[in-house]
């Protein structure tokens, strides 16, 4: 089945510039062959734009290997070809491949540093890439580097293009990759993830300069990303895939408005909108996990996840993709879409707003934690300069109420996660106070706290593979949680406390007996949720509990949280960077950068003007899953400046849009009480101007007011 | 403090019964890299051989019947001298069966004392860090600084050849290697979140210690030990062969190879033969190594 990728119908049809024609590919491990892709067809006419989005394990990033004639050598190609200008891939000799590979098309990888060689500079690689590419000499290609910089946005070009990869930060090392993609001259670019470890304000800026160097290029484009948001900004039309399969393909709009396959709507439903909160939109997870399944079964890969599913019909052989929409040309393999009519149904259970109680549980003030820099030179051997200092939180100041949750946002390095050392006593605070129940514990090192206080103050970190140690069985773990802090002593009523853990957080019994090698991401960060509620605390903080799992598992921990929260009365402290997540689940918000506070207030008043500037830029640069969604666009410049050396006066004025003049690079920012009830902002304009800044959310389907 | 008592133990316990199942498992895929099976054959064939010594040996090590005798020539009593007879007219095969005992009985100690200083200071030198980790490389570099024989000349001279001395000298030696392996991997295995959980519910530094970081280093420590033990029968032939090993007449295949070697232009078996053993041993241990090392990564 070939499709073209084009909106108006009406259009003479152009030839596609890439093909993919019924491909299925294989690998062959340890376990046996493993289907990736399955029977997946797909068009791309010359300056269009497509976006594949899945879960994890879907295929994604085997399907751009595979149009790239790039797969892995335990791969094979069991059916299908792929034709790029027309022409089969697989029938290609090593020249050709090698002249089609950067020059026809490009990819942009997910970790840039790692497609950059360390040992080279900048514009060495950009040259090589030039010349290989185009065959034009080496003076020619130098310039057009310096251009393709300037247009990828980069500042400073010469000190660039005379630099060696580590020198630049990941969001500068994104966009040099990007220009030496384009200096092939491509006719298509595919990028596999390009910003996912990018932070959320550089990721707005690098996905900005994809739209606008496509227009200005007229590159086709596969976008392919597990972030709906992102692929809602820059593509024409998305491609969702699962297990393997496309599920549905069509135009971005009708996709997105009405999903005509249920794990779309589904992966709709499980991401928190930054215009919506758990009071109004509850999260939905799709249940279990993608399967790797070594043999199909018959019918929808989906069914075994699906709320639709009906014996007899979705179980029965091989699906088709049905236009559902002939005009537009949007295409679902569900057979019952009709039946389902609009896969996104109206939020029907309305969760129950939290009680607000008022009761201070923690107070932190003037919180200053400075880390000492290794000085590595000759002149510190012999202590001639005073130490320099990493401030990496300063004068931190707020009060979390029993039962709430606060979230602490900010982008990487602005000191959120330092925070949480000091208060779990994994670091020492150098000055400030820290008060939970009478104690201070901004001094408290974990080892002096007592076994009240370390049961009441419980974490469940980041990462989900490195929270659980590998060597022992989940309930060893859980188990040895339950008797240091005393909840229960005798065997059985350890293993009667374990299974107690695992039912709240919905997992199976028969878990306790595994290990956490044999355990899914999402199982791994339920497991660490167990073993933190354990102790019954009376308060936990969740390090970006979630960054790291797929949307869809994403939104069932999350519920988790939330579900935990309000039934055992624990006050959450949650870190993050995801301005979705904290809009649903936070009652009080703290906006951090470089160490300091900049905003703080409920989270209606952080999420409604007026904002700090940052704040306001932050709203703008989250991904939303929603192209009906109308709203301001701000796009920050540069780059998080270093910790190390922050900017004086107030540290974000090197990068707002806002900025008043002198005042803001010379004098540190007042704190200003706004008029709407607790909600402060740290910045030199003055209230009544910030209270006369305009909603940055239109309403959704609202006049587009993009400036 | 009851709890604190009662449940190491306890985790020690369920830690143990997972590592033993981990043991047979690893075992199990040995069988998928033919390298390391090849190793193993022969590293189980001079352990059978040490086992069953009096057995396998046609004569006694250390009696004298017909010197200089050539391979597969007979002694007066008849006895078939299979590898030949040394300068003093004792059977080659019979020495190098018994010597494989000395091998495989001091390489084996040696070793494992080495493994529990070197650890015990890699996990006190990475864990803590600050003032412990500089003065435990400190002292650490200084051994290093020596070269190994010297320092194995220097202790024997000092104190006597003895099997003890011998397991000291090579534990000297090889303890600050492993320390700087296990203090390596401390450092990685630290910062991973699960010993900060272990640290923000109360855990002691030893739990922590022994019970967290240590289980998670093993993999490469059994490779390390697997290259180690290899080295440690070169450095315990290198000790016979520099007449520092254990005093004669006990059959020691470094002995073997020094006390003969002037004869070795006229009759090479009683130098040959020797020295094929303990490459033998070396090379089987190399090989498992490498075979461990496949397996490790995969795992």
């Amino acid at each position: 089945m070939s499709l073209v990728l084009d909106r108006e119908p009406t259009r003479t049809i152009p030839a596609p510039l890439i093909a993919v024609e019924d491909l299925s590919v294989t690998y062959s491990g340890r376990h046996g062959v493993v289907p990736a892709v399955a029977r997946v067809s797909l068009a791309l006419a010359p300056g269009q734009s497509l976006g594949v989005v899945g879960e994890s394990g879907c295929g994604k990033s085997t399907l751009a290997l595979a149009i790239m004639a790039y797969l892995a050598e335990n791969a094979e190609i069991t059916s299908g070809r792929v034709r790029f200008k027309g022409s089969d891939m697989a029938s290609m000799s090593p020249e050709e491949l090698r002249q089609v590979r950067g020059g026809g098309m490009a990819m942009v990888f997910q970790e840039p540093g790692a497609a950059l060689n360390p040992s080279m500079r900048i514009v060495d690689q950009l040259v090589e890439a030039a010349v290989y590419h185009r065959e034009i000499d080496e003076g020619t290609a130098r310039r057009e580097a310096g251009e393709m910089l300037r247009d990828v946005g980069l500042p400073d070009v010469e000190r660039i293009l005379g630099s060696y990869p580590h020198q630049l930060s990941g969001g500068q090392q994104q966009r040099a990759v990007i220009a030496m993609a384009l200096l092939g001259h491509p006719s298509l670019l595919l990028l596999d993830e390009p910003t996912t470890n990018l932070d959320v304000t550089v990721e707005a800026s690098v996905v900005e300069l994809i739209g606008h160097l496509r227009r200005r290029h007229g590159t086709g484009l596969i976008y392919i990303s597990h972030n709906l948001g992102l692929i809602a900004q820059v593509c024409d039309r998305v491609a969702v895939m699962y297990a393997g399969e496309i599920v549905e393909e069509g135009p971005i709009d009708a996709v997105f408005a009405a999903p005509k396959h249920p794990y779309t709507a589904g992966l709709l439903r499980c991401i928190p909108q930054p215009h919506t909160d758990k009071t109004e939109r509850k999260l939905r997870p799709i249940r279990g996990q993608v399967d790797q399944l070594l043999t199909r079964l018959p019918g929808c890969g989906f069914a075994a996840r699906c709320d639709h599913t009906v014996a007899g019909r979705c179980d029965q052989g091989e699906l088709p993709l049905v236009d559902v929409d002939a005009g537009a040309r949007h295409l679902s393999r569900c057979i019952r879409w009709m039946e389902i009519a609009d896969a996104t149904e109206t939020p029907d259970d309305q969760a129950d707003a939290g009680g607000v109680r008022d009761e201070v549980l923690l107070t932190v003030r003037d919180l200053d934690k400075f880390y000492p820099v290794e000085e590595s030179g000759l002149a510190s051997l012999f202590g001639g300069r005073p130490r320099r200092v990493v401030k990496a939180n300063q004068r931190l100041s707020f009060r979390v109420r029993r039962g709430q949750t606060l979230a602490i946002v900010g982008e990487s390095g602005c000191g959120k996660s330092t925070f949480a050392k000091v208060l779990m006593g994994l670091e020492q605070a150098t000055a400030g106070s820290i008060e939970l129940a009478g104690l201070d514990l901004a001094t408290l090192a974990v080892d002096k706290r007592d076994s009240v206080l370390l049961r009441s103050l419980q974490i469940v970190f980041q990462n989900p593979d490195e929270t659980l140690n590998p060597c022992y069985s989940i309930g060893t773990q859980i188990g040895r949680v339950i008797r240091k802090f005393g909840i229960a002593r005798a065997r059985g009523q350890v293993q009667q406390e374990i299974k107690r853990l695992l039912a709240l957080t919905r997992l199976p019994a028969t878990l306790a007996a595994r290990r956490p090698h044999q355990l899914s991401g999402g199982q791994k960060q339920r497991v660490a949720i167990a073993r933190a509620f354990a102790g019954r605390p009376s308060t936990v903080v969740a390090d970006e509990p979630v960054s790291s799992l797929d949307v869809s598992v994403r939104a069932a921990i999350i519920e988790l949280l939330v579900d935990l929260q309000t039934s055992e009365g624990t006050t959450l402290l949650m870190i993050s960077h995801d301005l979705g997540l904290v809009r649903y689940m936070a009652d009080r918000v703290v906006v951090m950068y470089l160490g300091q506070i900049m905003e703080s207030g409920t989270t209606a008043e952080v999420f409604a003007p007026p904002y700090h500037p940052y704040t306001e830029a932050l709203l703008s640069a989250v991904p939303v899953a929603d192209p009906a969604l109308r709203r301001r666009r701000i796009v920050l410049e540069g780059e998080i400046p270093s910790a190390m050396a922050p900017p004086s006066g107030c540290p974000f004025h090197t990068r707002c849009h806002r900025k008043l003049g002198a005042a803001c690079e010379t004098q540190k920012p007042p704190e200003q009480r706004m008029a709407d009830g607790s909600h402060r902002i740290t910045c030199h304009i003055p209230a009544a101007e910030l209270a006369q800044m305009g909603d940055i959310f239109g309403k959704p389907g609202g006049r587009r007011d993009d400036t | 403090m009851t709890t604190g008592i009662d449940a190491p133990e306890r985790s020690a316990l369920g830690g143990e019964e997972s590592r033993v199942a981990g043991f047979i498992s690893g075992v199990g895929r040995l069988r998928e890299s033919p390298i390391a099976m090849i190793g193993l054959a022969i590293v189980l064939f001079w352990v059978l051989v040490a086992i069953f010594a009096p057995l396998l040996a046609p004569m006694s090590p250390t009696a004298t019947i017909r010197p200089m005798a050539l391979p597969g020539t007979r002694g007066p009593g008849g006895q078939l001298f299979l590898l030949g007879a040394d300068h003093l007219g004792r059977d080659v095969l019979s020495r190098i069966i018994y010597g494989a005992r000395t091998v495989l009985i001091y390489a084996p100690i040696a070793t494992a004392c080495a493994y529990v200083v070197g650890v015990v200071a890699g996990l006190l030198a990475g864990y803590r860090q600050g003032w412990v980790d500089d003065l435990l490389a400190r002292i650490g570099d200084l051994i290093l600084a020596f070269p190994a024989l010297v320092l194995y000349i220097v202790i024997i001279a000092k104190f006597g050849s003895s099997g003890l001395n011998i397991i000291l000298a090579v534990t000297l030696a090889s303890g600050p290697g492993v320390m700087r392996i296990v203090r390596g991997m401390v450092l990685d295995i630290r910062n991973r979140a699960f010993v900060a959980a272990a640290q923000v519910r109360g855990e002691s530094a030893w739990h922590i210690m022994f019970a967290e970081i240590l289980p998670n280093a093993t993999g490469p420590l059994i490779v390390d030990a697997c290259l180690r033990l290899g080295y440690v029968t070169i450095a315990i032939g290198t000790l016979g062969f520099l007449g520092l090993g254990l005093p004669p007449p006990n059959p020691d295949w470094g002995g073997m190879i020094s006390e003969t070697r002037q004869f070795a232009m006229i009759f090479p078996h009683m130098v040959v033969f020797p020295c094929l053993a303990v490459s033998s041993l070396v090379l089987g241990l190399n090989f498992l190594a490498d075979g461990l090392t496949d397996i490790v990564k995969r795992a």
